[in-house]
């Protein structure tokens, strides 16, 4: 067990855990934030995914340790009031049936968008495809984030 | 006064604050009474409410609660239920909030979900709802204007007199509204009028969702909580020996429970629980049978000879039709178990104390899980409550309880208030399963073609029949026999998403495939000619509906251009499930060699469709399910334990692999039916008809990646 100072959502905070707890699990049981997904635990479904410096990140499998001074934004720190961008289409599309990926979606298709704003389909393709939906909404999802890239 | 039954805790206070002195409206459909409309308090309704059955509450202010009894796991039963309370109240949609309620048989009915069936069992329950609120508004507008209620009207919430220019909100006639009797009938709205049924209304917990509030039955904490992960014994064996000291050296673990054949491991967060869990050094011993997925094909093939089965229907002669027969065909069909493996891991609160349960968590099932927990604790069944959360995912899987009682049990033994979370290989290794199932189909021809016998002999597993002796062919064929074998296995199945269809479906279509064209036939022709014998001459007794099955397959053969283009090989699969018919058509074009997925069209003939955004949802949804679980994914034993243990072996479908999709919806007449699962049957039979179509080879089994005659084929998805 040991003390680590996280920057998540733009606050400081300190946890006491085991250094391998992995960052999930240390959002979820140990800070509340429980909008991070657990699923498979082993960085296949996405349904973890958090932005670490900026980048979309399995939370499942990176030890607390190895955080650092990252800065670390869930989906309770991507926006104020559930307007960012792509919250904002995943809404207009209604993109959802059980929801419970959707947060991991919305992190991969945000994180996507900082770094290729105009997106080709193919291009969007290939970066959601790292995240599984079991209710396949798959179609929803691909017109959510090239409509989030259009309105951005 | 107040009107509010007890909500989740989130929902509580907002609601509270919104109805003080609201009207509250029950019914008691389990006798017919005539609904009651009474204005409460809080304490009343919680005290008195026990005859009611299903409420909305309308407050002063003229918001607009209405409760959802029904588990939501991407159904949208929670968006569309209250659609149809709100049509026939002409409520302002704007003002209405939802709120699922918790579980209570005395309110509620058949409150779970499974079987497609929440909707037709509902629609007409949830329309007298509305229907009956807004009779007691009109008439208290009409006593207060002192008008005849018949020159009424209302709209969006706001109730108008023209004659007398009078107009206000529902909530100014609450009290009024309290006072008036109401009829053991009313008249419910012309379907033509509907204003809000048949909108593309959007899910309620849109905002929730998406901003990663707590909503599904893994984000719920409490103060004081302890986790709990648990090791199950493999298939037919049980505890021989538990050494739990590495586990219990383990910082965070405080406690190790056995119970049964599992071993719970107990502590204060989930991941020391997560590694203590690996720790266990469990010794299993035999305890009956203990199968690896070799038995089951051995297994199949001895049964499908030799044994001894059920006879499910059997009209005319097969016999003799054989005999007379001028062709056979004759061809089996086998899938491999599944796992249910929605993306929210199995879990579930349980607080058990000296003389009551708290339960919270994802089930289908609620009363189940309070029947189970009243089992294991011997607290009756009236001092144990259940809070359904929002599902992430079921598809069959949260039909079961276990899951719930493992939280039970632990709770009893460690005297405090636990919640039992699953890893994801404890729900591929440890949970309940699509059976294995193996079919044999033959058909006799005349000379001419004509289907003259039909014969399915089905192998399941435990107590399910494999077949549906009411289905299409049925009907059709004058000489049928249907009939079934069990095996007996020690690996627990369970309903999963249409079940025994979801696999009959596509071996019965891809069969019709291979009929029509030992027949010589078109295999939408040959379908037409069976649908119009089954309409002159229908024989014994059938479930569908023919001139329905006749105009999803006329429409979607005129909609996906069957036959049309000689580039594009086309596969056509029709079929009835749960009260609602889908008829697809896959489109591969080779090119340069490779055949490519193009698009899959799909007209569905579900009745009334009530939510045009969630019924495009189901089917868009249970096709993309049909096709991953046909294409790619597999679960296998080895000595009663599955060999796929996590995403990385078992293969779920994913974006990339998706092809266009084109949905249409047949306005038959009928009242609404379900959705959630009639989309998935006739999906991996378009598909391998379509592959036949385009490369000349047959896929009998599933999935098609693991088929040595798909080996060589290189499918490409073409997305839109």
């Amino acid at each position: 067990m040991a003390n680590f100072n996280l920057k998540i959502n733009g606050k400081a905070h300190t946890v006491e855990v085991a250094d391998d707890t992995p960052l999930l699990w240390v959002l979820r049981d140990h800070l509340g934030l429980v909008g991070t997904k657990f699923s498979c635990g082993i960085a296949q479904c996405g349904a973890c995914t958090v932005h670490v410096n900026g980048a979309a990140t399995y939370s499942c499998v990176l030890p607390v340790s190895s955080v650092g001074n990252a800065e670390v934004v869930t989906i309770e720190g991507l926006s104020e009031d559930a307007d960012h961008p792509v919250q904002k289409a995943w809404a207009e599309v209604d993109v959802a049936q059980c929801g419970y990926c959707q947060v991991g979606q919305i992190m991969t298709a945000a994180a996507f968008l900082e770094e290729n704003p105009n997106p080709t389909m193919e291009e969007i393709d290939n970066a959601m495809n790292r995240n599984i939906c079991r209710c396949g909404t798959y179609h929803k999802i691909r017109e959510a984030v090239a409509l989030a890239a259009k309105t951005k | 006064m107040s009107t509010v039954v007890k909500a989740s805790r989130r929902d509580f206070l907002k609601i509270a604050g919104t109805s003080v002195g609201g009207l509250v409206i029950g019914f008691n459909w389990f006798s017919c009474d005539s609904p009651k409309v009474e204005v409460i308090s809080t304490e009343e309704i919680l005290a008195q409410a026990k005859s009611f059955n299903s409420y909305l509450s309308i407050a002063p202010s003229g918001d607009i609660v209405i409760y959802s009894p029904n588990p939501e796991l991407g159904q949208n039963i929670k968006t569309s239920f209250p659609m149809v309370v709100a049509e026939e109240l002409d409520a302002d949609w704007e003002r209405v909030r939802v709120v699922q309620a918790n579980l209570d048989t005395e309110k509620y009915d058949r409150q779970l979900t499974g079987g497609s069936g929440a909707m037709p069992h509902s629609w007409e329950i949830l329309r007298k709802a509305g229907a009956t609120a807004k009779y007691v508004l009109v008439a208290a507008a009409a006593k207060a204007w002192n008008v005849p209620a018949g020159e009424i009207t209302v709209e969006k919430g706001i109730i108008s007199h023209k004659g007398s220019g009078k107009s206000g909100h529902f909530g100014e006639f609450v009290a009024e509204a309290a006072t008036i009797t109401a009829p053991e009938e009313v008249v419910l709205k012309d379907k033509k009028d509907f204003k809000i049924i048949g909108t593309p209304v959007k899910n309620v917990d849109t905002k929730e969702m998406y901003t990663g509030k707590p909503l599904y039955g893994l984000d719920f904490y409490r103060e004081g909580m302890k986790h709990a992960m648990i090791q199950r014994a493999p298939f037919g064996m049980k505890i021989k020996s538990v050494d739990d000291a590495a586990a219990r050296a383990v910082a965070g673990v405080t406690d190790v429970v056995t119970f049964g054949t599992s071993v719970a491991v107990v502590g204060d967060s989930t991941w020391p629980l997560m590694k203590a869990k690996k720790l266990l050094r469990v010794e299993y011993e035999t305890d009956g049978l203990v199968e690896s997925t070799t038995d089951h094909d051995r297994i199949f093939a001895d049964l499908m000879a030799n044994g001894k089965a059920e006879v499910k229907r059997s009209d005319g002669d097969v016999t003799q039709a054989f005999k007379n027969a001028a062709k056979v065909v004759v061809a089996e069909y086998q899938c491999p178990f599944l796992a249910h493996s929605p993306m929210e891991p199995e879990n579930f609160f349980a607080h058990v104390q000296a003389d009551k349960v708290e339960l919270i968590g994802p089930t289908q099932t609620p009363d189940r899980a309070r029947q189970a927990a009243a089992e294991i604790t011997g607290i009756p069944k009236e001092n144990i409550t259940v809070e359904i959360t929002r599902l992430g995912g079921g598809f069959g899987r949260r039909l079961r309880a276990d899951y719930a009682e493992e939280a039970v049990h632990v709770s009893k033994a460690i005297n405090a208030p636990v919640k039992v979370t699953w890893t994801r290989e404890d729900e591929l290794t440890g949970g309940a399963y699509r059976p294995a199932v193996r079919y044999r189909f033959e058909a006799a021809l005349d000379p001419e073609g004509n289907m003259i016998g039909y014969k399915l002999r089905g192998v399941g597993m435990n107590e399910a029949n494999s077949t549906r002796p009411n289905n299409f062919p049925c009907g059709a064929v004058e000489n049928v026999l249907i009939e079934n074998v069990v095996h007996t296995t020690p690996i627990t199945i369970n309903p999963w998403r249409a079940p025994v269809t979801n696999f009959l479906a596509y071996a019965e279509q891809s069969f019709l495939d291979e009929v029509a064209l030992e027949a010589g036939k078109d295999p939408v022709q040959l379908r037409l000619e069976l649908y119009e014998r089954a309409k002159a001459n229908p024989i014994g007794k059938t479930d569908y509906n023919v001139n329905r099955m006749i105009a999803v397959t006329k429409e979607v053969a005129e909609r996906s251009n069957w036959g049309k283009d000689p580039n594009v090989k086309q596969g056509l699969s029709v079929y009835f499930s749960h009260r609602s018919y889908v008829a697809q058509v896959a489109d591969i074009e080779m090119q340069g060699g490779t055949p490519v997925l193009k698009k899959i069209t799909a007209v569905t003939d579900c009745g009334m469709v009530v939510n045009p955004i969630g019924a495009n949802h189901q089917v868009r949804g249970g096709i993309v399910d049909g096709m991953g679980h046909a294409m790619y994914t597999n679960l296998t034993f080895e000595n009663g334990v599955p060999k796929q243990r996590n995403y990385d072996s078992y293969r779920l479908i994913r974006l990339k692999e998706v092809p266009e999709i084109e949905t249409h919806f047949l306005d038959s007449g009928f009242d609404p039916t379900g959705l959630g699962e009639p989309a998935l049957p006739p999906t991996g039979g378009a598909i391998a008809n379509a592959i036949f179509a385009a490369t000349g080879r047959r896929l009998r089994s599933q999935p098609f990646i693991e088929q040595k005659e798909f080996s060589d084929i290189k499918l490409e998805i073409r997305r839109a």
